[in-house]
């Protein structure tokens, strides 16, 4: 068989796909990218043609540089404590103690639990009235009269991220655990015998092997982090006093409360170049560490 | 295995406690949110145990009382059944020739790459004119609508994790039997496909899980019991009025049973999904 037939019947195997892949991405895309530059209503209105007058007013407002930085600390921080926390949980596992097997599987349970039943679940455990966390707080004393945590703007985004993370920290973990699953024993034996102290054999013997899947992890994180809708939308809606809204919620509320189609889609447009950027930041930093090992 | 000290397997015991009660605090409070009588969830000091196991929300929610909060809950149950299943088989449909073709032809995987790039798009990109594109066509409000919807998560997703799985058969069994003089359709039919069907069953129920925890597509095509979702039906019940919070949590326990079981039971299938595209990086 020839090669040209060989690529004709992949192109043709895969035309199923690339058809709808272009129905329900492609297009949609390219109809944002032109919506940006038009003044159009989600609902009624074509919207005639503005130029760049709504990259202008978005990346100008108030609004936009507030999201911005919201969105960078909780993905900042939330990442960042999901991976030093899976890491933490993954040695632990790799230990020999009993209940080992029981406690590995448990971690599936945040990971499979729906991202809108764990919001509710923490939006109930905040709760300032009968919320699980004010009670266990004032009866252990440590909190002297109950609080609204998602009500006040000083802890809304804190009492977010940890819900964020709590569901996502066993997911590092598991990966984690993985690649330490790979480490050679007689590799991790030997450093002992070399007199390696803990600290050494983590970062020389145990690390080289984790770093690969923790960087994949790290990616695939802060790139859903950077997007985070969900639980922030059931949680608080971006409130109270806008504290806790992320770029995906005012675009949101741009395009869908407000229907200004136009402006919501330019919107959406700077939040995917400062995903790719961020993609593209991190592939590079991904070929380096794979030419480096 | 190295010697442990007494005081290390102490501290040891003592993180794997603190861990398994880091995990498991939350979901047994949201159960025993389900199963507490009304009362002992507004008493104060809180009751951390049920005074009477109480079962009637689950009765409430399962039972299907026209125009009742159990109608709402059981309507939205089948349309994420609906919604899921559809767009799973639309899916699977869609990648497994593709996956086929990608992992046998590597001189068009760059075209996989263009694929799985477009997981970094944030929903909020497309969803504009994918509100439009519905509306014209009469499909906002609709199971099928957002079944279709669902592919732009589902198609790349199922690809990918499938083009794995066909890495992984020989292709070297192919070309025997192409040797041996079968045709195409009969290589696959007989060897490939039930070769692969593990990894076709594993990937559909990745996938399935996947459009049962959408949540933002959902909550902007749907507004009625027609076409909405169980999520969009818990976060309805989580920001409205209602006074029992037993109820929301019942909603929530009903919601996560299907993905908690499926993770149970497929724990080893799952992990090693989760890290194959890690380790193998």
């Amino acid at each position: 068989m020839t090669g040209t037939w060989i690529s004709t019947r992949a192109w043709l195997l895969m035309l199923p796909l690339l058809v709808v892949m272009t129905a329900v991405i492609g297009w949609p895309l390219v109809d944002t990218v032109r919506l940006s530059f038009t003044d159009a209503k989600l609902v009624g209105t074509e919207g005639g043609f503005v130029g760049t007058a709504n990259y202008i007013k978005m990346l100008g407002g108030s609004n936009f540089q507030r999201a911005l930085v919201t969105t960078t600390w909780f993905a900042v921080i939330s990442v960042a404590a999901e991976m030093v926390l899976g890491v933490l949980a993954a040695l632990l596992l790799n230990q020999q103690f009993r209940g080992r097997t029981a406690l590995r599987a448990l971690m599936i349970l945040p990971w499979a639990l729906p991202t809108v039943v764990n919001a509710t679940l923490w939006r109930l455990i905040y709760n300032p009235e009968y919320g699980a966390l004010n009670a266990a707080l004032t009866q252990l004393g440590l909190l002297d009269s109950y609080r609204s945590w998602l009500g006040e703007p000083g802890t809304a985004l804190a009492a977010l991220i940890v819900a964020d993370c709590w569901k996502n920290f066993p997911l590092v973990a598991l990966i984690a655990l993985a690649a330490l699953q790979a480490v050679p024993r007689d590799i991790t034996a030997a450093s002992l015998v070399d007199g390696a102290g803990p600290f050494n054999r983590f970062r020389f013997v145990i690390m080289p092997y984790l770093a690969g899947p923790l960087l994949v992890a790290l990616v695939l994180r802060t790139i859903e982090a950077f997007k985070v809708f969900d639980i922030i939308w059931v949680m608080t809606r971006g409130g109270p006093a806008n504290s806790t809204r992320t770029l995906s919620i005012l675009v949101y509320q741009e395009a869908f409360s407000f229907q200004r189609a136009g402006s919501g889609a330019s919107l959406a447009l700077i939040v995917t170049l400062l995903v790719t950027i961020l993609a593209a930041a991190y592939a590079a930093l991904l070929r380096k560490a794979a030419g480096a090992s | 295995m190295e010697r442990q000290s007494p005081l290390f397997s102490v501290f040891i015991h003592a993180s794997a406690l603190l861990l398994a009660v880091v995990i498991l605090a939350p979901v047994a409070w949201l159960l025993i949110m389900s199963i507490s009588p009304a009362a002992d969830l507004s008493a104060k000091p809180l009751a951390w145990w049920p005074s009477d196991i109480d079962l009637s929300r689950y009765r409430t929610l399962l039972s299907a009382v026209e125009n009742s909060a159990g109608a709402a809950f059981i309507a939205s149950l089948l349309n994420s059944i609906k919604v899921a299943g559809m767009a799973t088989l639309a899916a699977v449909v869609v990648a497994v020739p593709a996956a086929w073709a990608v992992s046998r032809t590597p001189a068009v995987a760059w075209s996989l790459y263009a694929v799985i790039a477009t997981y970094m798009l944030p929903p909020v990109a497309l969803a504009v004119p994918l509100y439009m594109g519905l509306a014209y066509f009469g499909l906002l409000n609709s199971v099928f609508g957002l079944a279709l919807v669902y592919l732009t998560i589902l198609a790349p997703f199922t690809t990918w994790l499938l083009k794995s799985g066909f890495d992984s058969i020989p292709r070297e069994i192919e070309s025997a039997a192409m040797i041996d003089g079968a045709r195409l359709d009969q290589i696959l039919r007989i060897l490939t496909l039930p070769l692969a069907a593990p990894v076709m069953a594993t990937s559909a129920l990745f996938a399935f899980l996947l459009a049962w925890d959408e949540f933002f597509y959902a909550l902007l095509f749907t507004s009625d019991q027609r076409a909405k979702t169980l999520t969009v039906a818990i976060a309805d019940l989580a920001g409205g009025r209602v006074s029992d919070y037993g109820l929301i949590a019942t909603a929530g326990v009903l919601a996560a049973l299907p993905p908690v079981l499926i993770g149970l039971i497929m724990q080893r299938a799952l992990i090693s999904g989760l890290t194959s595209g890690g380790v193998k990086g």
